[in-house]
Parts: structure tokens; C-alpha cells; sequence
């Protein structure tokens, strides 16, 4: 056992091709799933350390969580049913993402979107079900897609940066909504909440059969597949994730480098309207305030800790879903403010950026090698 | 100007009070990201920041019954975030835009974690200046009755344009931020410039949060800032990262959010939601105009990841 075996597994001088290229390959694979499992691993244990630090329980509020997130079917449900708006949010982050651009609005859209459908819902009676359904999910991608859209051209044509155009976006977008449900688009009966008019019955998106958990769980799945094919498996995507590697060699190869950034945001809004739309359909009923929610921002984090993996969005989901439907429980029984899920969620975010720094630096293979070797 | 007929006039004077009221949290944030901008680093995190302060801010003044310790509590706390940014930035690989993202979410997280027990009671306030006590109307009297915090941050503006233009430290500051390369080859420690930096940049954030819980709206509660700190970091290129455009900017910023409010005040209410929209409409097409992608902007900091 040599003092420099474990230092790097990179491709070095000096070292037998065969050995420094098979274990640099396994130790990126193993590297893509250790390094956020352990910076979840981390923020985990941080937040325990903050929970002492307060004077609560940190087993008891993992044991709520469990619980109350995963423990029992009835638990599955409830978290399964608010999976489905977090994977559209997330990956309205992580397709821009892929294109290099660091898009955190998808609040904008999602509220945008389901202010969309509440207004075909509302103007567009009659037309049945499937018509019905489909019309406003088309109208909430279109509107999101526009929002998100326009922040990727924006960034193409005149180089603003993408963040802060998205969120001032989204800013802007809550302050539209609340102008509409206000004024243009209330429905007179809504007195404390004001809200659309309240969508008819064929309108409403209903359950899987035999489980209490609305088809967008099935719809955000999809999306998250069609997504991870579109990226890793088209020529489109290959384009994409040229135009992230590095740009002036996507130009320089006459990629439509601007069509690219807008229409892969745009997707990505759509995405995030739809999760409005399914809100508004399966979920209230009409659209409201209760629209801003926050699933943008949580969605944020759930594409940070996937990698901007397409399929590893899934289970991240579920994940945080779970710790946001045991927030009620936790409120209750240990005292705690409705913030616990903020602060949870960002010492996360936090611990699994500071996981980048040991990208390539660590050294599972020779690790293993060290310890079958003796 | 007729006695009660005040019409267009009224809205111009509430405009200008607003603009005066509400651009004071600009000021000091945006010359916190205009400090740590001209060092070469990007700060997202300041909206935490500022709510993070504007929480400490608000429970250490009512514990306290000092409105002044609370805002050096603000500026603490600030200074606390600003070296937490400063010391992660440092380590290889690690994306300054991202880091602000999470800090502005842990920031909230944790305002509204300790701040839930201070929303109902009340602290006390910062004073103001009756600047407006030779006027007879009690419209001009209330547009200029302006804040300490307000005049410390023009002079703030001032101080820091001459620390960037003649003194050492301020040119120690500009060389990390316009090359690493050059400032190394002189011996300077580029990540410590940078981490002092965005600390003293987060306590500016902070006492900019201050003045939002301390005086005007006045009171703590989640939804006191409604992305101040983000629009700071707009306002910071718009000024060309010049300390002393940095109260205009803030100035024009504060009267676009004044604009609702006035015309209310006026009887105009249509379109009152409509008109929270205007500070961010006008920041996005101020970054919109003042952005390229065929030159630098000019005046950014050559080390600016935002701008390259």
C-alpha cells in the first residue's frame, strides 16, 4: 500500500493505459451516484446538528418524516400526489441546465400556466372531457413556454443574464396573476380568495383508479422519460448538451445555437405551465393565490441534487415530496415553524454544491483495490 | 398649486417621498453587490441576506429596545453570510450563481425559522429627519420626513467611490476584480480580497434588511422583502458599477415601487396589482438595454462571471 495509490485515479504520466483508463470510467460512474448521495448525506446529518442546536429531536423528526412521508400506503399517496408539480418545476431547471443556463423562474410559468387554464376553463365551456383537458394544457404549455422562452432568446440575442431575467420573470409573473385573479378574471362569488370561476366537472383531471393520487403523478413521469430520451438520446439533445459543453465550438460547428436555447427553455416552461394547469385542474379547481407555492423553488434544488439528470429527478422527487407532505405532522407535534422544510432544503442545497469541489477527486476504485488487497 | 387640489401634483410628491422611502434598501444592497462585484465575484445570495437581516434586525431591537443595536445585529448577520459565500466560492469548482441561489433560500429559511415568534410584536423604530419642516403642506412635510439610514447611505455611495479611486485598499479591490492573474503577480491573495469583500457586501445587505423591518413597512413578517436583493444585482450593472450612480439607479428603482401606493393614494386604484410589477418590468428592460453579447459591458469587472 502505497502512500500515492489513492490520490488520483485521473489519466496520469507514467501510469499503464488499462489502469488509468477503466478506473477513471468506474470511478465517474461511481462518483455520479456517491457524491449526492453523500452531500444528502451530509445536509442531513447538518440538519440534525441544527435541530440539537435548537433543542428539538432530530430522531424524532426523521421518524415523523418517515412516517408521515413514506411509512404507511395512505402516507405514499399523500406524498406521490405532490410529486407531480416537483418534477415539472425541477426539470423546467434542469433541461436550461443541460444548455448551461441557470434558469430559476419556473415559478412564472407554473403560476402563469395555471392562470391559462383557469381562463380556458373559464371561456371555453362545453367542449367535453378530453377537448377540455387538453385544450387547457396545451394553452398552459403555450403560456408557460412563452415566459421561459423568452428568457433563453433574451439571453441569446442581447446576453442578459438567464437568473436574474428568469426571476424577475417570475415576479412579474405573480404580480400579472394577482392583477388577473383580481380583477379581469374573477369570479364574482370567490369573496375571500379571489379565484376563477370554478372549472366544470369534465374539466377536473381525476384519480388513478384505485389509488387517491391524480394522473399528474403518471403525466410528470412521462415527462421526466421523454425529457432523458430527448437529451441523452437525439440528435437535438446532442446539440443541446454541445451548446452547454461549450458554446463557441457549438458555433463554430453552425449549430442554431439561439434556436436551441430558446426552444429547449421554452419546452421547459412548458413543462412548468403544465404543472400549473395540473394544479388548477386536479388539484383547486379554479386559479388562486395558492398557485405561487413555491414548487418552483423546491424545484430548483430537486434538479440540483438530480445532476440535471433527466430519470434521477424521480426519485429526488419523491424524496422532497415526501419531507413537504410530513411538514403538517411536524408542525404539530414538535413545535416546529412551517420554515423547518426551508431550512432543511437549504442546507442540502448548500452541502450538495460544496460536493462539486470533490468532483474527480476522489478515488473509489483504488479505494477498493486498496481494501481487497489487504 | 391649489389648497386640496394637489391631483398630478400629489401623485409627483408621494413619487418622490416613495421613491426616497423605498430606494433606501437599494442603496445599501446594491453597494454591497457593487463592492463584491468590483472584487470579481457575483453574490446572488444578498435577498437571503437582506431578509436574514431584516429578521435579526427586527428581534434584537425589540429585545434590546434599540433599534441601532438591531441594526448592528443586521450588519453582523450579513457578515456572517457574506464569509460563508466568500469561503465556499473559494473552493475549486464550486459556482458562485449557484451558491447565491442556495444562500438566498437558506436565508429565507432561516429568517422564517427564528423570526415566526416576532411577527406580532413590535419594535422600535429608526428615527427620520423632518426635512420637509418648512413646507406648510403635510403632503411635502411626510415625502421628505427622510431617514438617518437614508442619508448614511449617500454617503456611504460617496466613501466607497473615493476608497475605489484613491486609496490602496480600493485599488487592491479593483486589480483582484479586473484580473486574478495580475493581482497574484503582485502578491495580492485574491481569495482573501474577495472573501472581505463579499463580507462587507452582505453587511451592507443586512442593514439594508434593516431599515425594511425597522422603518419602512416598519414591521417583520415573511413577506417583507419581495426581491430587493435580487434586483440590487440588476441595478449594480445598470449603475456601471459605480458607487455613486448606484443612489440614482436606486432612486429611479424606488419610485417605480412607489408608484402603486401614490396612485392610490390619489383614488386610482385600477390595475393596483398591476402596478407591483413595475419595479421588475423596469429592471428587466434596463438589463435588457444596458446588456450585449457582442462586447463586454462597459465598466464590468474583467473577473465577472455574470458578464463574460
Amino acid at each position: 500500500m502505497t502512500a500515492h495509490s489513492n490520490v488520483s485515479a485521473g489519466p496520469m504520466k507514467g501510469v499503464p493505459a488499462r489502469a488509468a483508463r477503466a478506473p477513471g470510467h468506474l470511478d465517474r460512474q461511481i462518483e455520479a451516484f456517491a457524491l449526492p448521495l453523500g452531500a444528502l448525506a451530509v445536509g442531513l446529518a447538518l440538519f440534525a446538528l441544527f435541530l440539537m442546536m435548537v433543542g428539538k429531536s432530530p430522531a424524532e423528526f426523521y421518524g415523523l418524516v418517515f412516517k408521515a412521508g413514506f411509512g404507511t400506503a395512505f402516507s405514499w399517496e399523500n406524498t406521490l400526489a405532490r410529486t407531480s408539480p416537483l418534477l415539472l418545476a425541477a426539470l423546467c431547471v434542469a433541461i436550461p441546465a443541460r444548455l448551461g443556463l441557470v434558469v430559476i423562474g419556473g415559478e412564472g410559468a407554473i403560476v402563469l400556466g395555471g392562470v391559462a387554464a383557469g381562463a380556458f376553463g373559464m371561456h371555453m365551456t362545453g367542449l367535453g372531457s378530453t377537448l377540455g383537458i387538453v385544450g387547457m394544457a396545451v394553452s398552459a404549455m403555450c403560456v408557460g413556454g412563452v415566459w421561459i422562452g423568452m428568457v433563453g432568446a433574451l439571453r441569446y440575442k442581447r446576453g442578459v443574464n438567464e437568473t436574474i431575467s428568469s426571476l424577475l420573470l417570475a415576479y412579474i409573473a405573480i404580480a400579472l396573476m394577482n392583477h388577473l385573479v383580481e380583477g379581469p378574471l374573477r369570479d364574482p362569488a370567490s369573496l375571500n380568495k379571489p379565484s376563477t370561476a370554478p372549472l366544470e366537472a369534465a374539466y377536473r383531471i381525476g384519480t388513478i383508479p384505485g389509488w387517491d393520487i391524480h394522473w399528474g403523478l403518471v403525466v410528470g413521469i412521462l415527462a421526466c422519460i421523454f425529457s432523458f430520451v430527448l437529451i441523452e438520446r437525439t440528435t437535438w439533445g446532442f446539440s443541446a448538451r454541445i451548446v452547454g459543453g461549450n458554446i463557441r465550438a457549438a458555433q463554430i460547428q453552425g449549430l442554431p445555437v439561439g434556436w436551441l436555447m430558446a426552444g429547449f427553455c421554452a419546452l421547459a416552461g412548458g413543462f412548468a405551465g403544465l404543472a400549473g394547469m395540473l394544479e388548477v385542474s386536479a388539484v383547486h379547481g379554479s386559479a388562486n393565490g395558492s398557485l405561487a407555492g413555491g414548487y418552483g423553488f423546491t424545484g430548483i434544488l430537486i434538479a440540483f441534487l438530480a445532476r440535471h439528470n433527466m430519470l434521477a429527478i424521480i426519485p429526488v422527487a419523491v424524496l422532497l415530496a415526501g419531507f413537504e407532505a410530513s411538514s403538517g405532522l411536524i408542525q404539530r407535534r414538535m413545535d416546529l415553524p412551517d420554515a423547518t422544510i426551508l431550512v432543511l432544503q437549504g442546507i442540502v442545497f448548500i452541502s450538495i454544491l460544496i460536493s462539486e469541489t470533490f468532483t474527480g477527486r476522489l478515488s473509489f476504485s483504488s479505494l477498493m483495490r486498496k481494501q481487497s488487497h489487504g | 398649486m391649489g389648497e386640496g387640489d394637489l391631483g398630478l401634483w400629489a401623485v409627483l410628491v408621494a413619487m418622490i417621498g416613495g421613491a426616497i422611502r423605498v430606494s433606501t434598501p437599494f442603496i445599501f444592497v446594491s453597494l454591497g453587490e457593487c463592492l463584491t462585484e468590483r472584487s470579481g465575484r457575483i453574490n446572488l445570495g444578498l435577498e437571503g441576506t437582506l431578509v436574514f437581516g431584516a429578521m435579526s434586525g427586527y428581534a434584537v431591537a425589540y429585545e434590546t429596545n434599540s433599534a441601532w443595536i438591531g441594526v448592528l445585529a443586521a450588519a453582523l448577520a450579513g457578515t456572517v453570510f457574506g464569509l460563508f459565500h466568500g469561503w465556499v466560492c473559494k473552493l475549486p469548482r464550486v459556482n458562485d450563481i449557484a451558491i447565491g441561489i442556495a444562500l438566498m433560500l437558506l436565508g429565507m429559511g432561516l429568517a422564517f425559522f427564528f423570526g415566526k415568534p416576532y411577527i406580532q410584536p413590535v419594535a422600535p423604530d429608526l428615527p427620520a429627519i423632518p426635512l420637509g419642516f418648512w413646507s406648510s403642506s403635510p403632503q411635502v412635510e411626510a415625502a421628505l420626513r427622510v431617514n438617518v439610514l437614508f442619508v448614511v447611505g449617500i454617503a456611504l455611495a460617496f466613501l466607497i467611490a473615493w476608497l475605489f479611486r484613491s486609496t490602496r485598499i480600493g485599488l487592491v479591490i479593483r486589480v483582484v476584480g479586473d484580473s486574478s492573474d495580475a493581482a497574484r503577480a503582485m502578491g495580492i491573495s485574491v481569495d482573501r480580497v474577495r472573501l472581505l469583500a463579499t463580507a462587507a457586501g452582505g453587511a451592507l445587505a443586512g442593514i439594508g434588511g434593516a431599515y425594511l423591518s425597522l422603518y419602512y413597512p416598519g414591521s417583520w413578517n415573511e413577506g417583507i422583502s419581495s426581491g430587493q436583493g435580487l434586483m440590487a444585482v440588476a441595478l449594480v450593472i445598470f449603475a456601471r458599477w459605480n458607487p455613486v450612480n448606484c443612489i440614482w439607479a436606486a432612486l429611479l428603482f424606488g419610485a417605480a415601487g412607489a408608484l402603486g401606493p401614490a396612485l392610490q393614494s390619489i383614488g386610482i386604484s385600477k390595475g393596483y396589482y398591476l402596478s407591483y410589477a413595475a419595479p421588475y418590468v423596469l429592471t428587466l428592460i434596463l438589463l435588457i438595454a444596458t446588456s450585449s453579447t457582442t462586447r463586454a459591458v462597459r465598466g464590468a469587472p474583467g473577473e465577472l462571471s455574470i458578464t463574460k
